[in-house]
């Protein structure tokens, strides 16, 4: 009222009423089109799934002038799930969505896109495969009744959402062992969920209110935007790494990120890295990760270090040391002065076991509220129980865990090698790496101009010339373009010669 | 390193949702799961303990689940039978799940529904158990701060479910005992204008159908009249079906999406329902949650979000051969429903005798008991009091109304279906022995010189021709709290003690 009130005073004496009207009305119109922008823009249709059932969209302007937004038009999804709606735009999923068009089978479609950005191992399902069909009706069925027979409540019924105390204690066990033997995990303080994508999300519920942000070290593995972005509200701040460092995260680089951050008031609540690290591969030394936890001491923050690829470490002469070892031996160097607390891990059985299918996830952390809170979140996703009687009795067979560790590692450093000398043929270099089931290619050579739109032009003649998926460093947040993630594992031998006469012959024809 | 004081370091080091109560255990209502965790009725180690009677949970055809995976052991992957299907099942992580699995759960829930309606396998998206379903529809449907309806009394989980990482906030519709607690459409309209002016936008209307905890079906007319309101208000309407398979008896269960066939120009972009197999298969161990929408892009949006809580491939494989088995599966519900009846008999029948009421329903693995006559005062301090009473001086573990959001204090959910006829019997006895003791002593507070204590043994009420009904209590109830009455406690307060 208050501005019709002098408008209708303005234009009073010419028409006035009718004027003084239309003026607040044109306010309105352009108030609600305004706002309405403000909201999310609905989603684009979809190409690639199915027609979605719309109701025929009526003039937007008529739109405006009703109340509230329960009106005409599409039915309303909430505006956190509404850009889960859109087709991917990451090179990374469509990438993924691609191969499953024209997947390459070496029997029935040799022209098919090979995949190589799915970090998957099949290289040891012969051992696993025997273990399973020697063991395993009896692990699934270990538990008797009263009468001696197979107890089927021991798998059907509910049992403590975040794993029975005896998955725990294996996992405990194995993860010691596989990650060098100089760290004990305690089972206590550990949490099994379904899977390593659940496991980061309840991490990131737990450590982080809504808006707040992690610091990561790019590149990094793409599907960390989905976990933790996705639901939780939770910002992820690259930190770009070099390759003159190897890809190696520095604390000046982190230092800087911090900084930055604050001054655009964003509240960094902890770190986020792999290691090994995906997609590089590279694995921090001891060194660097009692750098970070200064760091994080000093910052008071959270520190998460996934390593869910600890016993894919494949190196000469790497070690790799757990985050849990570097932390316990600082608190106790320090006499309690460093707060291990703040320490978290990641870990799962989805590289080192080839088990994704499965779903094993796990929660480690040395905070008691952080375990308390993350058991309660398992009731979203705990791993079933017939799953976790099988991962009882398997990794509680040292020695075939040991047998199995050992043949994964010559395996994957077999195959690692026979694909880096076969770009090394091409003239195509790798970075350093000693863990996880990929490479990272430095394929700038073939690039047609030095950027991110020549990385993508590059990836998608990779997928629809040569026929291959590899996942480009910008859906890694990789800061120098060119590089690209490589996953080998899931490749016969006599696959790895057909890829590079395809990257050969595209190489040819852009020089050409 | 910079030493910081631990209350410094822990004051902002934990997330505001991790910190808080969003879990509900802190809630008094866990006191029960606490009593029952410390001391569980073993029926040889620990006679004494306390009978779970708060968690629905079907066991009743463990037996028959038994010897179909003992029988087919090819359905398990890791077994010599099985294990060629192993390198393709252990390395299956895609979200879509295996075609085979959908199509057996699609092909179960028409089953479970009379065959009278066709579900698509490529509307199912997976989650971990229900809670994950219920989870991941509230993160599609609603944003922080939005609404869904919910009639009382209902589920106590879906207070932590459906609220506690969304931020999503349930607005009660209050339903009544006087018409045997119906939905009616004054109480949505109620609910919805209660939304409204607490500034609450509603988004969508849960309703759990059969009922947890009433055990109750909805009618043809009600679920009409439901799918009707929401699509008016264009709300959501989800429908957990969670207990479609537990109705026995002449109790019928209508699936949502029968009824949405019979309502004109019916919105189906607003129907979702939420499935699962704990309850109808007894199988909550294998964390097998659905959500089937009608909404093509709810389902791309919730299966981008099944990666939280994927069903393993180990168990989707078991599932789709065993749900694929016709004749299994068959057997299976009518046998189930068979033994269900019988024990909903065994517990009725028993409560019965003592004169104790329930609210006569045809579904689900619990009942819904009445014992607003023991109540001292129609409260829910009052409620609490007597249910105290019950955990820690009965031994069984039930859940009170006030937990359930119940607007009437006195009710309390009983379930019957994860124990077995002997541990039932044990709990009906411990029923009758509480009621005969509260007798006791309603007879002697009443009668201070009164005949000898042998009068009051030797009877059980139901066999006194003097029968003692609940509702007769009432009277001596009003002369204990009259100002004149020298007893100042009532039995129940003693018999804490």
């Amino acid at each position: 009222m208050r501005l019709i009130v002098p408008l209708q005073g303005v234009v009073q004496g010419r028409g006035g009423l009718f004027v003084g009207s239309l003026i607040p009305c044109c306010l309105f119109y352009f108030l609600q089109l305004y706002l309405k922008r403000r909201r999310s823009p609905p989603p684009p249709p979809d190409s690639s799934d199915s027609t979605t059932a719309e109701l025929p969209r009526t003039s937007s302007r008529s739109s405006l002038f009703t109340r509230g937004n329960s009106s005409i038009g599409r039915v309303r999804v909430s505006s956190r799930a509404a850009p889960l709606a859109k087709p991917p735009d990451s090179a990374y999923y469509i990438g993924l969505e691609r191969v499953k068009t024209d997947p390459y089978d070496r029997v029935s479609n040799r022209d098919g896109i090979i995949q190589l950005g799915l970090a998957e191992s099949t290289l040891c399902f012969d051992l696993l495969q025997r273990w399973m069909s020697d063991n395993l009706m009896d692990s699934l069925m270990m538990q008797s009744d009263a009468d001696g027979g197979f107890d089927v409540s021991s798998i059907a019924m509910y049992q403590p959402f975040e794993g029975l105390l005896e998955v725990r204690v294996a996992f405990a066990d194995f993860m010691s062992r596989i990650m060098g033997g100089n760290v004990s995990f305690d089972p206590s303080n550990m949490v099994i969920t379904a899977g390593g994508t659940p496991a980061v999300e309840v991490l990131a519920f737990c450590l982080a209110d809504h808006g707040n942000a992690f610091l990561i070290p790019s590149p990094y593995y793409p599907g960390f935007d989905r976990d933790i972005k996705f639901r939780t509200g939770i910002e992820l701040i690259p930190v770009h790494c070099r390759s003159a460092d190897n890809f190696t995260v520095t604390v000046s680089a982190l230092e800087q990120a911090l900084n930055q951050a604050r001054k655009r008031g964003s509240k960094v609540s902890g770190i986020l890295f792999s290691n090994p690290s995906n997609p590089v591969g590279n694995i921090l030394s001891r060194e660097t990760l009692h750098a970070i936890l200064s760091f994080a001491q000093e910052k008071n923050i959270h520190v998460i270090s996934d390593e869910i690829f600890a016993g894919s470490v494949y190196g000469e002469g790497k070690e790799f040391v757990s985050m849990a070892e570097v932390a316990a031996s600082a608190a106790a160097a320090s006499s309690g002065e460093f707060d291990k607390s703040r320490v978290h891990i990641i870990y799962g059985l989805s590289k080192d076991l080839s088990l994704p299918g499965f779903r094993t996830g796990v929660i480690y952390s040395f905070h008691e509220d952080v375990i308390s809170a993350a058991k309660k979140l398992m009731r979203f996703s705990s791993m079933p129980v017939p799953v976790q009687r099988i991962l009882i009795s398997l990794l509680s067979d040292t020695r075939f865990i040991d047998e199995y560790m050992a043949a994964h590692r010559q395996r994957i450093r077999d195959k690692h090698f026979l694909f880096v000398e076969g770009l090394k043929q091409l003239g195509i270099p790798c970075a350093e790496s000693g863990g996880g089931l990929y490479c990272w290619v430095d394929m700038s050579s073939l690039l047609t101009s030095y950027s991110e739109k020549g990385e993508l032009e590059l990836f998608e003649k990779l997928l629809s010339v040569a026929k291959i998926n590899a996942t480009p460093g910008t859906a890694c947040y990789c800061i120098e373009p060119g590089w690209f993630r490589c996953c080998f594992t899931a490749l016969a031998d006599e696959d790895i010669p057909v890829i590079m006469e395809r990257i050969k012959l595209l190489a040819e024809s852009s020089t050409s | 390193m910079v030493a910081l004081t631990a209350a410094k370091q822990d004051q902002n080091l934990l997330s505001r949702m991790a910190a808080g109560d969003g879990h509900g255990e802190n809630s008094a209502y866990f006191d029960g799961w606490k009593a029952y965790e410390e001391n569980p009725f073993h029926p040889i180690d620990r006679p004494d303990g306390v009978i779970q009677m708060g968690l629905a949970e079907n066991q009743l055809c463990g037996d028959l689940m038994r010897k179909w995976i003992l029988e087919h052991p090819e359905a398990s992957i890791c077994t010599a039978e099985g294990v060629n299907h192993f390198s393709d099942i252990a390395i299956f992580q895609d979200y879509h799940g295996l075609p085979e699995f959908r199509q057996a759960v699609a092909k179960f829930m028409e089953k479970t529904r009379n065959n009278k309606v066709k579900f698509d396998p490529d509307r199912i998206v997976m989650s971990g158990g229900a809670t994950g379903a219920h989870e991941t529809v509230a993160f599609c449907l609603a944003n922080p701060g939005d609404g869904f309806l919910v009639p009382t009394p209902y589920y106590p989980g879906f207070d932590r479910d459906l609220r506690w990482r969304t931020g999503v906030n349930l607005v009660p519709v209050t339903c009544h005992s006087s018409n045997g607690f119906k939905i009616t459409v004054e109480a949505l309209e109620a609910a919805y204008e209660n939304a409204r002016v607490s500034n609450i936008p509603v988004k969508g209307l849960l309703i759990t159908n059969p009922s947890n905890p009433l055990g109750t079906t909805l009618d043809r007319d009600c679920l009409k009249s439901l799918v009707k309101f929401t699509n008016d208000k264009r709300i959501h309407l989800i429908a957990d079906e969670i207990y479609a398979a537990t109705t026995f008896g002449e109790s019928e269960f209508i699936s949502v999406a029968e009824v949405i066939e019979e309502v004109p120009d019916c919105n189906r972009d607003l129907i979702h329902i939420v499935y699962s197999l704990s309850k109808d298969m007894g199988l909550p161990g294998l964390r097998v949650g659905i959500v089937y929408s009608y909404n093509d892009r709810v389902v791309q949006i919730a299966r981008k979000m099944s990666s939280f809580g994927l069903v393993s491939s180990q168990t989707q494989h078991l599932i789709a051969k065993m749900l694929s088995d016709d004749d299994f599966v068959d057997e299976f519900i009518r046998k189930s429903k068979l033994r269900l009846a019988a024990r909903h008999a065994e517990l009725t029948t028993g409560l019965d005798g003592l004169g104790i009421g329930w609210l006569k329903a045809g579904a689900g693995l619990f009942i819904w008991m009445d014992l607003r006559n023991l109540l001292k005062t129609a409260t829910f301090d009052s409620e609490m009091e007597l249910w105290r009473v019950i955990v820690h001086k009965v031994k069984l573990n039930v859940s009170p109304g006030g937990s359930c959001h119940c607007n009437e204090p006195g009710w309390f959910r009983v379930c019957f279906a994860n124990m077995d006829h002997k541990t039932m019997e044990t709990a009906l006895e411990r029923i009758r022995v509480f009621t005969s003791q509260l007798e006791e002593e309603s007879l002697k507070l009443t009668k201070p010189m009164a005949a000898p204590p042998m009068v009051a043994k030797k009877k059980m009420c139901w066999q006194s021709s003097l029968r003692l009904s609940f509702k007769d209590t009432r009277r001596f109830d009003e002369g204990f709290f009259s100002p004149r009455s020298p007893v100042p406690q009532s039995p129940l307060v003693r018999a804490q003690i």
